[in-house]
Order: C-alpha cells, then structure tokens, then sequence
C-alpha cells in the first residue's frame, strides 16, 4: 500500500461487492419471483436490474424480490417504492423495459406510464 | 498398550522445528507447542533434546512444561474429552456431564482409560457459553448437553 | 466483477460452529449449485452475530432476513422459497424477527436494537478472511489518516481526549498508557496485545479475532506509530483455534497489501506483527505474566513498577492493551474523541462488550453504550431468565469480580460503580443467576478456579486461597462450624491487600461479594445445615412423596439397603443410612422422591 488513492480505489471496488448488507432507506425495486414470474423470465429481468444498479452506482436503491404479486398472467412484474411517492407497479417485463426504468424512472423520477399495470389490458 | 513414540522419525521432526525457531527470541514456547503435537506429550527425552540444542537448562524447561496445561509429560488418549468448567457450563451443569463420563468410559478427571482410549480433562471456558454446557472430543464441538445426551456421544467413538 | 442480487451470511463463529454451521454451509452450495443459483447468490462465512443462542444463524441480505437455529434440512427450502421465490420462510425466522404477521429485520430486533456497536461493529458483516471487504467498511482508512495527517502527540492526545479506557479489566486510561510508552527511553519498543481471554464466560476478544482481525491489526500499526515501535506482538489462547487461524490470515493479506511492513502508504513507518501462542494458564492474562509468556518462561507475574511501559518485552518499553480497547482506536481516530466522549458516562467512555451466559434467555454478545442499566442488559436485550424462574444475581468480572443482587439491578453499568457494588468490569463476562443456583457453591467454584491457576509465585495467594477454598469445602459439605465465616471473611481481606498481582488481588472478591449480599446463605449452611438452593449434595437428603405407588423398584436400587416399606404402600427412606446416591431418583417412574 503506497497511498491514500490506492485505498480509496480499493474501497471503491470492495464496496460494490458489500453495500447490499448496508441499512438504506432509498428506493427499493421488488420483483415478483414466485413460480409464474420465474417461468415468465423474471429471473433475467432480476439480474439486470441488480448489473444497472450496480454499473450506475445508485447507493441508495435495492433491489429485492417478493413472491406472488397475483396477477400471473401480467408477469414478469416489478415494483418500484420511492420514499414519499405512491408505489408504481410495472408489468410484462423484459431486461429492456427494465433497463429502460432504472434509467428513466430511478434516476430521473419520470414514471413510463405505457409500462405499468394501469396501461396493461 | 502405551505406543512407542520415541520414534526416529518422530524427532527428525523436532529437529526441523528447532532448526526453524532456533535463534529467534522466546523460541521455547513455540517449540514445546509443536513437540506436544509430535509426540502426543513433552516428556523428559524430548525436553533434554531441546535443552541440548537451544543451550539452555534443562530445569528451566521442564519449569515451563509443567506450567501450562496445554503441555503433558504422559500421553494423553486417542480421544480427549474436554468438559467446559467455565462459568457458564458450570451453572447449568457441567459437573453432571463429568460424573456421566466418568462412569461410561471409566476414566478419571485428568486420567486416561484403561485401554488409552479416552482421556478426560475439565477445561477451562473455551468461549462457547451461548450452547452451555459444552464438551469436547478432540476436535468436535458438542453444545446444549443434557446428562442424557452423554452415552450417546461416547458411543460414536 | 461479478454481481450478486443476494448475500447469505452464515455465522462462523465458535459458538455456531459447533452447532453446525459448517455443513450448513456445504448444504447452501450444493442448493444453490442445484437450482443455478450460484453466479447470483452469494455465500458469505462471517465471524459472531452475537446471538449464540439462536446458533446457527444465517442471514439473507438484502431484505435482512434473520433465520435462527437454521438446521441442515432446512437448507434447501430456503433456497427455494427464499432465494429462488423471494419468499421469506417465515417459520424459521428468528422468534423475535415476526412480530404480529410483520418480519423485521435483523437490525430490529429486540436483541439489536438496544445495542451500539464500536468494537463489533465489523462482527457478522463481513468476510474476515477477505482484506477487502474490511477496507470496503473503512478499512485502514484509520491508519492511512494518521500516517499522512496526524504527528505521534496528536494521535495520543487524541487517544487520551476520547477517554477510552483499558477493556480487559483493570479500566487504566489507555491514552495515558500510550504516553508513558512514548516518553520513555529505549532504542526499541514494543506495542503487544492481550488476547489471552483468560475469564470463564468471556467472549468478545475472540469474536473480534474471528469476526475482525484486521480491526485489530489496524490498531496495533497506529498505536505503535504513536508510541514509535516497529513490532508487535499479539498473545492469543492455544484454546481459539478458529481465531488464531483467522488472525494470521489476517496478518498474510495485511502483509500482502503493504499495510504491515516497510513504508506503509509511502512513509517511512515499518511495522510487523507476529502471534505468539499462550498454553493455558489463566495468570498470563496478568501484564507482566504474559510478557514473561512471550519470552518464553513461566507465566510468572513479576513485581511492579517497572511498569511495562518503561520495561516491558526483554526490558524494553511495551504498550500492552487488550484485544476490545484496540477494537475502539480505529472508529475513534476516524469519528474523532468528541464523538467517542459523547458515549458512555461521565468516567466511563464509549461502549462495552459483554458476554451475556448463565440462565438468560438469549445468551450471546452485545455491547452496549457505558451507562446502560443492569436490568436493561438483562431483561430487555438479554430477554430475562427461562423458565418462569427468578433471578437471583449476576456476576460480572469472572473470578475477579463478585455476585450483584436483585436490589442493585438499577444500576448504571460503568466501571466505577461496578466495582463500588463490590464486583468489577472485568473483561466483561455477565453470568446470570436463577433461584436454582447456591451462592456459597458459585463462590466455591470461583475459589476452585483460582487455587487451580494460582501460579505459586507469593504465599498469599498461593497458600491463602486453598485455605479459602478448604473452608467453602467444609461448608458446602455440611462441616461448617460457628466461627468459619468470620475466618474467611478475615483470609480475604489479608489476600486482598497482600498479593503481589491482579489475579491474588482480586481472586477473594466472588466471595466477599457473596458474603455482601446473601450472607444468610452463608448462615443457613453453618447453622442450620441447610441449602436454600438445594444445590449443596452434603446438605441434602432424600425425601419419598405422597406420590410413592409402592413398587419397590427404589429399594431394588438402593445400594445401603436405606429404604423400606410393603409393596403398594409409601416407603420411607432413612436418612442415617443415605448415602445420597440418587440411584433411587434414577429409578423411580413416579417422580415422587425429592431432594429437600
């Protein structure tokens, strides 16, 4: 260890593989991973949630899993609470449509309303 | 029946250790450490070895063995059994388990059984008081005793 | 690098490594091996939560999830409820975590919440045997801050302001402690650590070596750029494997990554730490006893002054301070003195770690800001005694320490009042007592412990404590004469204030506390021959209760032919030929003989 950069760096790092058992009170997206929303291809639609948060670096958001949310027929489903706001459920999810939310709506606030149950048929 | 353990390939070991520690400052300890795990014990034949090669009284070395408890001039059993006697254990019972063992492996506290199978020891606290009473066999942990729970694990060896 | 969108802590503590926290690891690979959940889960080996009594314990982050008493079988349904489904297994929560249909989290928990944690604030979070993950919680940043930014009179001063004082026992200002070891004269030095947790029903040094060790490491490089030595050395219990291995591990990566050796962050400051292994003897957790330990002698206590300070290690200036105490210098550097002066009470700084054991519900680690209550430890964390029993005392201090009573349960827990109760902080074990136990036998077992460790080096301690100990022996065993109480009460008093060290200093304390506050316990064994406790064999004898159906298996049992009476009718034992063998309890299918 030559210098104080160097531990930060390291730090840097380390802290990506940690902050998950940190306590956090920011956003938290929840995905619905019981049978149907696994056969429905919500386990992608996890992992990609999990890689956008981490490469954008947002300390402050988690990204949890539930199980049946109850209506099958709508998943893969995601859940986003953001302190203060009412919670927005999005539906028919794809690791796009789901990169597309942490981009828009996580980081910029603006809900995409074409995604969420309200727009579903 | 007692093993030989004056073996030649026995103190070839020690003679790597004493190699390995000799010089360095406060070397007995960790050289009595290693020779009680080679040999099973520190008995007079070895200490004279390390007073030999470490040029230091024998009496001093034979003082510092029978100081501490990790360290045995007599070998002890195949299987130590260890009960915590720490607080913890002793207030919910520790003694119970003693008397149990004593009497199912017919060894005495400090002693070793007829066939050298078992030796018992009580132990001071080795920090488990979560899962008192405790006890040990060699290596293995067992925690939440009751007295009834003693043959069972006697019989596992 | 690899993403994980859960983290599975497991406890790999001793305490829940011995209720089998080692196969459940092996399980969890293979669950997860199984359902491809390998690449998206992670396993994670910690050191103690502190909650041994809930062992094993394993934790799911991120939600938090506290499963206690996890079994082997258990294993695969929370893979594939939990992990897999995202449903938490609600039954196997720890009791506490389910609270009127609501699953709190770990850090919500009653156990948790009352607790503040310095010392152990790493314990249980991260991996001990990854460098990273420590420095990912601020790791060495400590270290780094003083190496680059602070002068030596700065890091003492700091050290001295926070009021932090010695956590192994004794309570000495560890600021102070430094200061001498800086001033005083010596082309070498030393800074050396305490980890020989001698005290039965202790702990916390442990957690910290397994669950920690580069906590430790950290301290002990800035302490000794304070005092101005280049080596240290930590002397650990031969008792703590786990630890030991865990430590040097520790040592190899801090090695590794330049953080112990030469130029560390680009100064000129060196530093390198060896372990020295103890062998089992409780006085070389007295200073000057270990430092003839790590030389290589008997753990012999030697006359002070010198204090180690001023001739320590082979005669040259030594810090020693414990494993706890170094716990603290890295949070207390980083968050500065005020913060750490702003915990506790007015002469007892910061936090304290105790090791909660005895008849308490949850048995375990906890550590708590100075000042906190007796009965809050007790009652609200500790969650009060099984059973429905009452509690009788709590001893605190090991065999240096002494039994509170019920009536002083109020009492805020710093280290001056502790010891004006009679009893003392000690490293901080806290053994709690029921109805069930007989004072007089708890002192005995202290004397015991003592006389067996008693190094033989002066007349007081060596010679005093086994005449201490004859006398409890007589009493417990139903001998005690008019006079004998007196007797011991006087042996205590000259041992007290002869003994050359700590351990003869102190070692009558369990008894004159228990003479404090249950004498007529005391009383009851010498006069009436009697064990309020029912605990005293010699003081007992066995009673047959209406409940006797007649069946004659007890006489069949009694070795002395004791017991008589017709089959179906109650029988009777006389007590002149008892030999209170307790065959005769073994026996009965009725239950009905007692010890009264």
């Amino acid at each position: 260890m030559k210098s104080i950069a160097e531990l930060a760096k390291i730090r840097e790092e380390a802290l990506k593989k940690v902050d998950i058992r940190h306590d956090r009170e920011g956003t938290r997206i929840v995905v619905g991973m019981a049978t149907c929303g696994i056969s429905a291809g919500a386990r992608p639609v996890l992992m990609q949630l999990v890689e956008e948060v981490k490469t954008r670096n947002l300390q402050e958001v988690i990204v949890s899993q539930t199980g049946c949310i109850g209506v099958c027929r709508l998943e893969p489903i995601i859940e986003v609470y953001r302190p203060g706001e009412e919670k927005v459920t999005y539906v028919e999810m794809t690791p796009e449509k789901a990169k597309r939310i942490v981009a828009e709506h996580i980081v910029n606030g603006k809900v995409i309303d074409e995604y969420t149950i309200g727009a579903a048929k | 029946m007692a093993k030989n353990i004056f073996t030649q390939e026995n103190f070839a070991k020690l003679d790597v250790v004493i190699a390995k520690h000799k010089g360095q400052r406060g070397a007995l300890m960790p050289i009595l450490h290693e020779a009680q795990k080679i040999f099973g014990c520190v008995p007079l034949e070895v200490q004279k070895k390390v007073s030999e090669e470490l040029n230091m009284p024998l009496a001093e070395i034979y003082g510092v063995v029978t100081f501490y408890s990790q360290f045995t001039l007599e070998p002890k059993g195949d299987y130590v059994i260890g009960v915590c006697l720490g607080t913890a254990c002793y207030v919910k019972g520790a003694q119970k388990l003693i008397d149990k063992i004593k009497e199912l492996a017919k060894v005495e506290v400090d002693g070793t059984s007829a066939d050298g199978k078992f030796s018992l020891v009580a132990t001071r606290c080795i920090g488990a008081c979560g899962l008192a009473p405790v006890l040990t066999v060699n290596e293995d942990v067992y925690g939440r005793l009751v007295e009834s729970d003693v043959p069972g694990i006697i019989a596992k060896y | 690098m690899e993403l994980y969108r859960s983290h599975v802590l497991i406890c790999g503590g001793t305490g829940c490594t011995s209720s089998g926290s080692k196969s459940i690891e092996q399980a969890f690979n293979e669950e997860l091996e199984k359902h491809n959940l390998a690449k998206e889960v992670k396993l994670v080996r910690t050191g103690c939560f502190g909650l041994c009594e809930a062992g094993p314990i394993v934790i799911v982050y991120p939600e938090g999830s506290f499963y206690s008493h996890v079994k082997v079988e258990d294993i695969a349904r929370i893979t594939e409820e939990h992990l897999l489904k995202g449903r938490i297994v609600t039954d196997l929560l720890f009791k506490e975590a389910v609270v009127e249909d609501q699953i709190r989290s770990i850090n919500e928990v009653d156990f948790y919440k009352k607790q503040q944690r310095v010392a152990l604030r790493n314990c249980g979070v991260i991996d001990p045997e990854d460098i990273t993950e420590y420095i990912a919680f601020d790791g060495y940043k400590a270290l780094a801050k003083v190496l680059t930014e602070m002068s030596r009179e700065e890091v003492i001063e700091t050290i001295k302001k926070s009021g932090l004082r010695g956590r192994g026992g004794g309570g000495f200002p560890s600021g102070l402690k430094w200061e001498f070891t800086y001033k005083a004269q010596g082309d070498q030095k030393y800074v050396a650590c305490n980890a020989d947790e001698g005290d039965p029903g202790a702990f916390m040094d442990r957690s910290v070596l397994e669950g920690d060790p580069h906590a430790l490491i950290e301290a002990m490089a800035i302490a000794a750029y304070a005092v101005g030595s280049n080596q240290g050395y930590v002397y650990v219990r031969a008792e703590y494997p786990i630890a030991v291995d865990r430590l040097q591990i520790a040592i190899n990566q801090a090695r590794e990554y330049g953080l112990l050796g030469k130029g560390i962050f680009g100064t000129d400051f060196e530093f390198d730490l060896e372990i020295k292994l103890g062998a089992g003897a409780f006085v070389c957790g007295e200073e000057t006893a270990l430092l003839n330990s790590i030389e290589g002698k008997r753990g012999m206590p030697r006359p002070r002054p010198p204090f180690p300070a001023i001739k320590g290690l082979w005669e040259k200036p030594t810090l020693l301070n414990n494993v706890e105490t170094y716990a603290n210098v890295p949070q207390i550097i980083l968050n500065g003195a005020e913060w750490f002066a702003n915990i506790g009470t007015e002469k007892s700084k910061g936090t304290k770690v105790f090791a909660l054991g005895g008849k308490i519900n949850n048995t375990g680690l906890l550590e708590i800001p100075m000042g906190t209550t007796l009965r809050e430890v007790i009652f609200e964390i500790g969650g009060g005694i099984p059973n429905g029993k009452e509690f009788k005392a709590v001893q605190t201090g090991g065999p240096s320490g002494g039994c509170i009573p019920a009536s002083c349960l109020d009492t805020p827990i710093d280290y001056d009042n502790l010891i004006s109760l009679g009893s003392m902080m000690g490293s901080g074990g806290m053994i709690v007592m029921d109805e069930d136990n007989c004072m007089v036998d708890i002192a005995r077992f202290f004397l015991d412990f003592t006389v067996d460790e008693s190094c033989g080096k002066c007349p007081p301690c060596r010679i005093g404590t086994k005449r201490m100990l004859e006398l409890l022996d007589k009493i417990t065993e139903g001998h005690g004469e008019v006079g004998d109480i007196e007797k011991l009460e006087k042996l205590a008093e000259n041992i007290k204030a002869s003994s050359l060290c700590g351990l003869g200093q102190t070692a009558p304390n369990p008894v004159l506390s228990a003479l404090r506050y249950f004498r007529e316990e005391f009383e009851a064994h010498v006069y009436h021959k009697q064990c309020p406790a029912g605990v005293c064999q010699g003081l007992l004898n066995f009673h047959i209760t209406d409940g006797c159906k007649g069946c004659t298996l007890c006489t069949k049992a009694c070795p002395v032919n004791a017991i008589s009476g017709e089959k179906k009718e109650l029988h009777v034992i006389d007590t002149d030929k008892c030999v209170k063998c307790g065959a005769c309890v073994d026996k009965c299918p009725f239950k009905a003989i007692i010890k009264k």
